[in-house]
């Protein structure tokens, strides 16, 4: 995994010239390469832009379109558009969570599902819904929920390397 | 400078040009709320609490108002302060600091913002409040940050970026959920935080708190007493402890900035283990004893090793008044000019180096002048650990567009400064310097009139520039000549240009040529004598400049007048009313070496470990084993007391009145804040007591003060120094009378040399005395931690230092340790010829391949057992900086 980071990060870079006004377009890209920015990335590109690690994150955060967990095999679309959320958006929300062990805009340990919420998915008759992948889960209620998802899923598989670990 | 007039609240002021209406009010004692200004950052005017009515124009914060003729400002009209208490209402609400409590910090600035706008409860039962409770970030050891206590006023964001230009935080996240946050959002102790503490002190609100406070009853101006930098500090004091520093804003070292050390690593002090009674070994057992007694089994033992066979080390973190008795003792009560301390081990070939081309063996110019040079040369220092508060000079002047060459084996934190990274080879520090220099004499960058004017012996210099060819250098160096001409095109025409160096240029067998190699260069620039150049050994020790100074060295007197120059001997035969030797004696590695050999058969050690401290350690150790007798003056029982017959309990720095003189020759007064701890005593007491019982004469001093008094008086370029006179920020040597007013910049009319000119010195690179092979692979060097500092005798019983930095780590390049076969955080063998050690590595691409370094604060993991005492043959330094180690993995 960080491997394929590391090469991928190398070629990524190769097109940019190191300077601090390319910081969003730098983050872009390794998004749309890795799905994510994952931290290893962040930190090179601090250094390489000379940007500080800190300021690098705040950027990154700052935008709705970055994610810093990869995106799981599944990527569930919670709907909290207007006519989901009156017949119990957050209830489902809530219910997901639970059952995935995992809060919106994160990655399930074993990479298999991913979650996020958006604003609208655009079929509100069939409210309220939530897309896997480009699957559409209507009139769903808090009991349906469980059934949705595989079950059990495998132990935690290779992830992200400790932030704990020793090298820099 | 002519001044402004203005009217705040119908009354005119008067103020400077060009600063805000909020500082010009606060100067004249009205006080407008602000919670996001702090004097000592730039303005970012985002709390909006300092808004004021300007006549004829709109309402503004008065933060970003820079002052005008005939301003006419309200503060607390109706309107503003309907505005303002909306304001710190939100704010309030916002913050979970349990108001009207708000925080326990003493002068907490929202306590008194809510006060001044008085803030009803009933008011703010109308707001909603937050509905997430975030954790409180524990895991820094000294102090806590609280987000709920948080209003983002961006003060420690701020302090950060700009003051210490470490960037550790920044506003991260969206809308309601922005926060406060380290890169990645982990906990701050998990982030490149440096722990100085600068953003805790600074927080208006208690949301960064130190987790140990105490209010202190009383403050006493000291100097710090960690690293040569010798930052003004007052110890906060309660009853007998010391509970707080704070940094002294006034002091012209360190305008109040302090590191992780200075600031927070006073636990040692008032540490269970101090010695707090004289201890003599009795059937290899320490007993607790007397003072009375123990002088008496001292001075019986003394008086038999009178002379050749006696020998003293004394202490770079005692004072100036100290070393000097220490030193008076030596020679006029035991005779024996066999005297030395660390500085053998750190500065000796700066002082041998510096003392041959200039005449004067110290930093040429001030710290405070580092900042405004337009280009520095920093060589040999990793100053974000070992100098930290040099480091932010080095930092500004980056910030100030000033070009940094930053020349290192090792990676270190400075290179994110730098224009230029030379990454060379441990130990090819000639060759680089050279190499550098024959591109300035080849392209005619030196200055010719300044060398023929000031200085001696350019043609056979720029003779043996010849054997530094392209081809040479970059094979010796391992560095692109392109980057080493491009660094001496930067340091030859960005004036003016200043060079930076400490023990990665000295710790050598060649250190002395590693000296005069910088030296030729700032002579070859005309970079010296001026403001903001020269040539700067950055010292190690508090006072290790102090007792080179008073002379705890073998050759010289105080103020390094010598000891086999007759009229010098007669004066202080005079003096001291007694006969001296004219020889000078061993230095300290010699002195080890002859207690071996049994030459030397008693030996009195101040305040040194040097069983961790010297290299090849182990030797030191098999040596003390032979001694007769042994006394350690000490303030902890260190890895070497314990081997001694005799141990005196000394007072620690906050206990003693004295003198401290720093890296920059500012002597600075150390005041006592509180009594010694148990039966200890100042090292000048100690040393008086002995002297006195031996029925010496000229060791009846009351105070410090007269121990000052003579040492003026004997001294030079002390002679105008007196306590009345360094009240306020000291004073920089030479200090020729008592209306001289020190000296911030030597050699600016002429050298200090006999007839006043600079000289080159021809040059010829030597390699360190071990290098490589195939049984020892690995080039070993050793480096610090900006948490500890040398033996750890004190950073260690700070418990905080010690959680931040707890265990010795083996740093090496992830490809050797891929060829060893060893991984992150594994225990690993390292080997020299002398010694060797079980470590953790530490994989890191900050070391070069070929080149692994570790640290020697840690007496469990003895570094020095494995590097190499080879002595340069000068300075009689031992080569701490480069050997050669095998790293196996353990099976």
């Amino acid at each position: 995994m960080n491997k394929k980071v590391k090469e991928g990060l190398k070629i990524i870079l190769s097109s940019f010239k190191g300077k601090k006004d390319e910081l969003i377009s730098i983050l872009q890209e390794i998004q749309e390469e890795f799905g994510y920015l994952p931290e290893y990335a962040m930190r090179k590109i601090a250094r390489f832009t000379g940007v500080a690690q800190s300021r690098v994150y705040a950027v990154a955060t700052f935008y709705a379109q970055f994610r810093f967990t990869p995106i799981g095999k599944k990527h569930v679309t919670v709907c909290r558009g207007t006519a989901c959320h009156v017949r119990g958006a957050p209830r489902i929300l809530e219910e997901v969570e639970k059952e995935l062990g995992i809060k919106e805009k994160e990655t399930t340990p074993d990479l298999e599902y991913s979650l996020e919420t958006v604003a609208c998915i655009g079929c509100c008759g069939l409210s309220p819904c939530l897309m896997i992948n480009k699957k559409v889960e209507a009139k769903l209620t808090p009991e349906k929920i469980a059934k949705l998802f595989k079950k059990p899923r495998p132990p935690k598989a290779d992830s992200e390397p400790s932030s704990r670990g020793f090298s820099s | 400078m002519d001044k402004i007039t203005l009217t705040i609240n119908a009354i005119p002021i008067k103020a400077d040009r060009n600063i805000s209406v909020l500082q010009a009010a606060l100067k004249n004692n009205i006080y407008i709320p602000h919670l996001c200004y702090n004097p000592d950052l730039k303005v970012a005017g985002v709390c909006r609490l300092c808004i004021v009515e300007v006549k004829d124009r709109k309402l503004t914060t008065s933060c970003n108002l820079k002052v005008e003729e005939g301003l006419i400002i309200t503060t607390d009209s109706p309107q503003i302060k309907q505005l303002r208490r909306v304001i710190i209402e939100l704010l309030i609400t916002n913050y979970q600091g349990n108001y009207p409590k708000l925080s326990e910090t003493d002068d907490s600035q929202l306590r008194k913002v809510a006060a001044y706008v008085e803030i009803k409860p009933n008011r703010l039962r109308r707001l909603r409040g937050p509905t997430k409770i975030i954790p409180i970030d524990k895991s820094n050891p000294f102090f806590r940050r609280d987000h709920n206590k948080c209003v983002l006023c961006g003060i420690c964001v701020r302090t950060c970026r700009e003051l210490q230009k470490v960037s550790c935080i920044d506003f991260a996240f969206r809308g309601y959920d922005t926060k406060v946050s380290t890169f990645a959002n982990k906990p701050i102790a998990e982030s490149n935080c440096e722990s100085c503490g600068e953003c805790v002190m600074r927080c208006p609100t208690g949301a960064l708190s130190p987790k140990k406070l105490q209010t202190a009853s009383r403050k006493t101006k000291t100097i710090c007493s960690y690293c040569g930098v010798g930052c003004g500090m007052y110890l906060g004091v309660k009853g007998k402890k010391i509970v707080s520093v704070i940094g002294d804003k006034d002091n012209p070292v360190n305008h109040g900035s302090l590191c992780v050390k200075g600031r927070f690593g006073y636990d040692f002090i008032n540490h269970p283990e101090r010695l707090t009674s004289p201890l003599i070994k009795k059937n290899g057992k320490f007993i607790r004893s007397s003072w009375e007694e123990a002088l008496k089994v001292i001075t019986k033992k003394f008086s038999i090793y009178r002379g050749d066979k006696f020998a003293t080390l004394s202490s770079a973190k005692c004072t100036n008044e100290e070393n000097y008795l220490i030193q008076k003792f030596t020679r006029a009560v035991m005779g024996s000019n066999h005297i030395d301390h660390c500085a053998r081990l750190c500065h000796a070939p700066t002082v041998a180096g510096l003392t041959q081309s200039f005449g004067s063996g110290a930093m040429t110019n001030s710290i405070n002048e580092i900042g405004k040079a337009d280009c520095i040369l920093a060589i040999g220092t990793n100053t974000t650990s070992a100098h930290p508060i040099i480091s932010l000079q080095i930092k500004n002047a980056a910030e100030n567009g000033a070009k940094i060459i930053i020349a290192n084996p090792k990676e270190i934190d400075l290179c994110s400064f730098a224009d230029i990274f030379l990454q060379h080879k441990p130990g090819s520090d000639v060759a680089l310097l050279m190499g550098m220099m024959r591109v300035i004499v080849e392209e005619k960058l030196y200055d010719a009139t300044f060398i023929k004017n000031h200085c001696e012996n350019f043609e056979s210099f720029k003779k043996s520039l010849g054997n530094f060819n392209q081809d040479f250098v970059e094979r010796t160096t391992g560095v692109a000549f392109r980057d080493i001409a491009k660094a001496a095109r930067l340091y030859a025409k960005y004036k003016p240009s200043t060079i930076l160096f400490a023990m990665g240029i000295t710790q050598h067998s060649h250190g002395t040529d590693n000296v005069l190699a910088t030296s030729n260069l700032a002579m070859l620039t005309d970079n010296i004598g001026k403001p903001s150049t020269g040539v700067n050994p950055l010292r190690g020790q508090n006072n290790v400049q102090g007792a080179c100074d008073m002379g705890a060295l073998p050759n010289v007197y105080s103020g390094y007048q010598k000891v086999n120059m007759p009229n010098i001997r007669k004066k202080f035969e005079l003096a001291w009313k007694c006969k001296l030797p004219s020889s000078p004696g061993l230095t300290h590695v010699e002195i080890f070496e002859a207690i071996y050999n049994k030459k030397i058969k008693a030996l009195y050690l101040v305040g040194e470990n040097p069983i961790i401290s010297e290299a090849n350690s182990n030797h030191v150790k098999n040596a003390i084993k032979k001694i007769d007798f042994f006394v350690v003056q000490d303030i902890f029982l260190t890895e070497t007391a314990k081997l001694a017959d005799v141990v005196l309990p000394a007072a620690s720095f906050a206990e003693k009145n004295g003198t401290f003189t720093n890296t920059e020759r500012r002597v600075q007064r150390v005041q006592k804040a509180i009594e010694p701890i148990g039966k200890a005593k100042p090292d000048w007491q100690i040393t008086c007591a002995i002297a006195k019982k031996m029925k010496a004469k000229g060791f009846d001093f009351s105070n410090p003060k007269q121990i000052m008094k003579e040492i003026a008086s004997l001294t030079p370029s002390y002679k105008g120094i007196t306590y009345e006179r360094l009240e306020n920020s000291g004073l920089q040597w030479p200090c020729l009378n008592k209306k001289h007013p020190g000296t911030p910049i030597l050699h600016v009319e002429r050298f200090a040399t006999p007839n006043g000119k600079g000289k080159f010195m021809p040059l010829e690179y030597k390699p360190p005395a071990e290098v490589p092979d195939s049984k020892y692979p690995f080039i070993f060097t050793t480096d610090r931690s900006l948490f500890h500092f040398h033996t750890s005798t004190m950073s260690r019983r700070v418990e905080g230092l010690d959680i931040l930095n707890g265990e010795e780590f083996l740093n090496i390049n992830p490809k050797d340790a891929a060829g060893i076969g060893i991984t992150d955080g594994e225990m690993v063998k390292v080997c020299s010829r002398r010694g060797r050690i079980k470590v953790r590595a530490k994989l890191t691409d900050i070391c070069p391949q070929g080149v692994a370094s570790m640290t020697f604060h840690f007496a469990e993991t003895p570094t020095n057992v494995l590097t190499n005492s080879v002595l340069d043959p000068v300075a009689k330094i031992p080569e701490t900086k480069v050997c050669a180690v095998q790293i196996k993995k353990i099976k």
